[in-house]
């Protein structure tokens, strides 16, 4: 090849190279700019999204949003690595046990000020779910929705063995003497299903115990304090019983499949759980509010908020978008479609009668004493070790309170190398 | 001179030259015709297990920043007992997946029986599970293997026996993985018995029974000897795959599995540190030292062979 042809292939490639830069920028001639919002709860959430996406670009014709799913199994993976390698979406859905990793390490776009220069109002939103996504004073997410744990629990099967409905002055003695009544092993079903899930079941009875998961401090883990250990106990004693089925068995047999089938008289819950029921044919069930432990009520809350991506190309519209998604419209959609209780204030209402044969109030009456889903910077360095923990405790023939201990050493390791 | 003449000894006067130009021409293209492969191969083998290397001495945040800090991931890797754990049940399952051979083998013999009906779709469906995506694999066979629904406890209630739930039962998971490991393998292990199998020359057998030796004889003295090549190569694969075992644990064992920690397998317990713990560094370590472990264990596999392997 002589020079000049080679001096034409380079010039071509520094042009292609530009074309390249200039093209990936997501905007083109016309002004025109792309956002990618990155989600992971199609199922329940994706029409919501869709109509929410569409709403914003009609009101804003020069900005488009793409939505991004992906399953909650890969979603953090990947976004992970997406923004290692500085890819990650422009806006995403974020949640407690991340935000302290993400905020900490750069990740996430502070809002604090934008918030007060276009003077968003943070009260509209739950003061627990605000807080959670604060770090160093400064405001990294703002909540989308927010959810609660409820007693749901099957009419027939409390019918068939004659024992009244849960309501809210049920204590734990109810649960147990209730669900000695339900379990009938002939029939295969029973009083409820005790699995060691922490969100939906033994965080909400360590709180009614009056223990704690991770101290206010982040430096000291709850699992060896009695009071903590007392509200794991609740779960196993159930187990010890044969009133629940065996951590195997709900390992092979999905234990919300099991609560549709009519195998789990009671079981506890999720608000966000509440779309899958209500379209169960041949369901009949209803929730209440949780049952009151020795130191009296307590409900996990968490909820979701909408993050901006540290290095977006297009921090204003990126911005734009979050306001709206903060905005009472699209807080309203999310609540029409009953997916989600919506966290803006006063919606709550339009949610609740989304589901008219449940008694989805329940949810909302638990705000008072709710508390927030226990974090730490790092949450996921002890959050999975904990559940290979309490799924160990939680087999047969394993002594809780010794597992408990064990494991608090682990998590307190972990919580000392946070910076 | 004649102009035919004159072309002759201007060709003859070029020929050197032309020569050397298509000597250095070739040198040029072989590398040329190579460099796809080693190209490949050093982007995407060479160069990452060079960054890992490396990245095994950092402390590699969530979102890439890394520190250097010496051999403190060694030094943690070394004393885990999780890692420990780990390694001892991915030693276990490659010791496990070593009984697929005899299997295979057996297989290997039936499917090469002289008169054999339909003997392309057995074949096939030996085959079969070698081609099926792990993900189905998985979903089949922890179908099968439910306590309560599943087909096996089901057949063995015929038989009066109470099964356990056989992947969430930590006294039995990792054998009921080691089962479908070996299930999947036997097709591809059996392909490449059967070409050892036919290579053995005939007129050994036939010397033989005429001295007398019976099948069972023949067996053991001529198939077997002049099969160990095959054995030996897929002993030293099944050993590798073993040691790098991951998608049916990960796919068989979710969150909240009881035997989850029976059956985390090295790989399985580099990605939960490197993916889902956020500390790659470590997981790096961890990944460098499973590569050590690799290849001492095949240098020791090659060594051996000089004892037992017989190349015809």
């Amino acid at each position: 090849m002589t020079g000049k042809a080679w001096a034409l292939v380079c010039a071509g490639a520094l042009v292609a190279g530009l074309a390249g830069c200039s093209s990936s920028d997501g905007g083109s001639s016309d002004g025109k700019v792309t956002l990618t919002y990155a989600y992971w709860d199609k199922e329940n959430q994706g029409a919501a999204m869709e109509k929410i996406a569409r709403e914003f670009t009609r009101t804003h014709p020069n900005i488009e949003v793409k939505l991004q799913f992906t399953p909650n199994k890969e979603y953090w993976t990947k976004l992970q690595t997406a923004a290692a390698g500085g890819t990650a979406p422009d806006v995403f859905w974020m949640n407690g046990p991340r935000i302290g990793l993400y905020a900490s390490q750069g990740a996430l776009l502070p809002l604090s000020d934008r918030i007060a220069r276009d003077k968003v109002d943070m009260t509209k939103f739950p003061k627990s779910l605000v807080d959670l996504y604060t770090l160093d004073g400064k405001q990294y997410g703002i909540p989308k929705d927010f959810d609660t744990i409820g007693l749901w629990y099957n009419k027939k099967l409390f019918d068939a063995a004659k024992v009244d409905y849960p309501d809210e002055n049920w204590t734990w003695d109810d649960v147990r003497a209730a669900a000695k009544k339900l379990t009938d092993p002939a029939k295969g079903v029973y009083g409820i299903g005790a699995m060691a899930w922490p969100q939906e079941l033994y965080y909400n009875t360590i709180f009614q115990a009056g223990g704690y998961v991770v101290s206010d401090d982040k430096k000291k883990s709850g699992f060896d304090d009695p009071a903590t250990i007392e509200g794991l106990k609740f779960w196993k004693d159930l187990l010890d019983q044969k009133l629940s089925p065996t951590v195997q068995q709900m390992t092979d047999n999905d234990p919300i499949e099991m609560f549709k089938s009519g195998r789990l008289a009671m079981w506890y819950d999720g608000s966000y759980d509440a779309p899958q029921y209500f379209r169960t044919e041949g369901l009949d069930a209803d929730v209440a509010p949780l049952p009151a432990g020795p130191k009296g009520r307590a409900t996990v809350i968490h909820g979701l908020a909408n993050v901006i991506y540290a290095k977006t190309r297009h921090p204003q519209e990126a911005w734009e978008f979050v306001k709206f998604l903060a905005g009472e419209q699209a807080n309203r959609i999310q609540a029409e479609t009953g997916a989600v209780i919506p966290a803006y204030e006063g919606l709550q209402e339009t949610w609740v009668k989304s589901m008219p044969k449940f008694n989805l109030k329940a949810f909302i009456d638990q705000l008072p004493y709710a508390r927030p889903y226990p974090v730490s910077k790092n949450t996921a360095a002890w959050s999975r070790p904990e559940l290979d923990a309490m799924t160990k405790a939680f087999t047969e023939g394993q002594d809780v309170e010794a597992v408990a201990r064990e494991f608090a050493a682990t998590m307190n390791a972990a919580l000392a190398q946070e910076k | 001179m004649s102009a035919l003449d004159r072309a002759v000894a201007v060709r003859a006067a070029a020929r050197p030259s032309a020569r050397r130009r298509l000597r250095d021409r070739e040198w040029v293209w072989g590398y040329a015709m190579i460099a796809p492969l080693v190209l490949g191969l050093g982007v995407f083998y060479l160069w990452p297990v060079a960054q890992s290397v490396y990245y095994s001495f950092t402390e590699w945040t969530l979102f890439g920043d890394a520190t250097w800090i010496g051999l403190d991931n060694y030094r943690q890797v070394l004393t885990d007992p999780a890692n420990a754990k780990a390694l001892r049940n991915t030693f276990l399952y490659g010791g496990l997946t070593l009984l697929g051979i005899p299997v295979s083998i057996a297989v290997a013999a039936l499917l090469g029986t002289r008169g054999l009906k339909l003997v392309s779709f057995y074949r096939t469906l030996y085959f079969l599970p070698v081609v099926t995506m792990p993900a189905a694999v998985a979903m089949i066979w922890s179908w099968l293997y439910n306590g309560d629904y599943g087909l096996i406890n089901y057949a063995l209630s015929f038989a009066g026996i109470e099964g356990t739930s056989w992947i969430a039962d930590p006294d039995t998971a990792l054998y009921a993985v080691a089962v479908v490991g070996i299930w999947t393998q036997i097709g591809y292990n059996a392909v490449i018995f059967m070409a050892g199998l036919q290579s053995i020359p005939s007129h050994l057998y036939e010397a033989a029974s005429i001295d007398g030796a019976g099948r069972v004889r023949q067996f053991f003295g001529i198939t077997l000897p002049l099969l160990s090549p095959s054995v030996f190569f897929v002993s030293v694969l099944s050993v590798i795959n073993g040691l790098q075992m991951f998608d049916l644990v990960y796919l068989l064992f979710r969150k909240g599995n009881p035997a989850r920690e029976e059956t985390q397998t090295v790989v399985s317990l580099f990605f939960s540190r490197a993916f889902e713990e956020g500390a790659k560094g470590y997981a790096a370590a961890m990944a460098v030292v499973l590569m050590l472990i690799t290849l001492a264990l095949t240098v020791f596999q090659f060594r051996m062979q000089k004892r037992w392997v017989h190349y015809a």
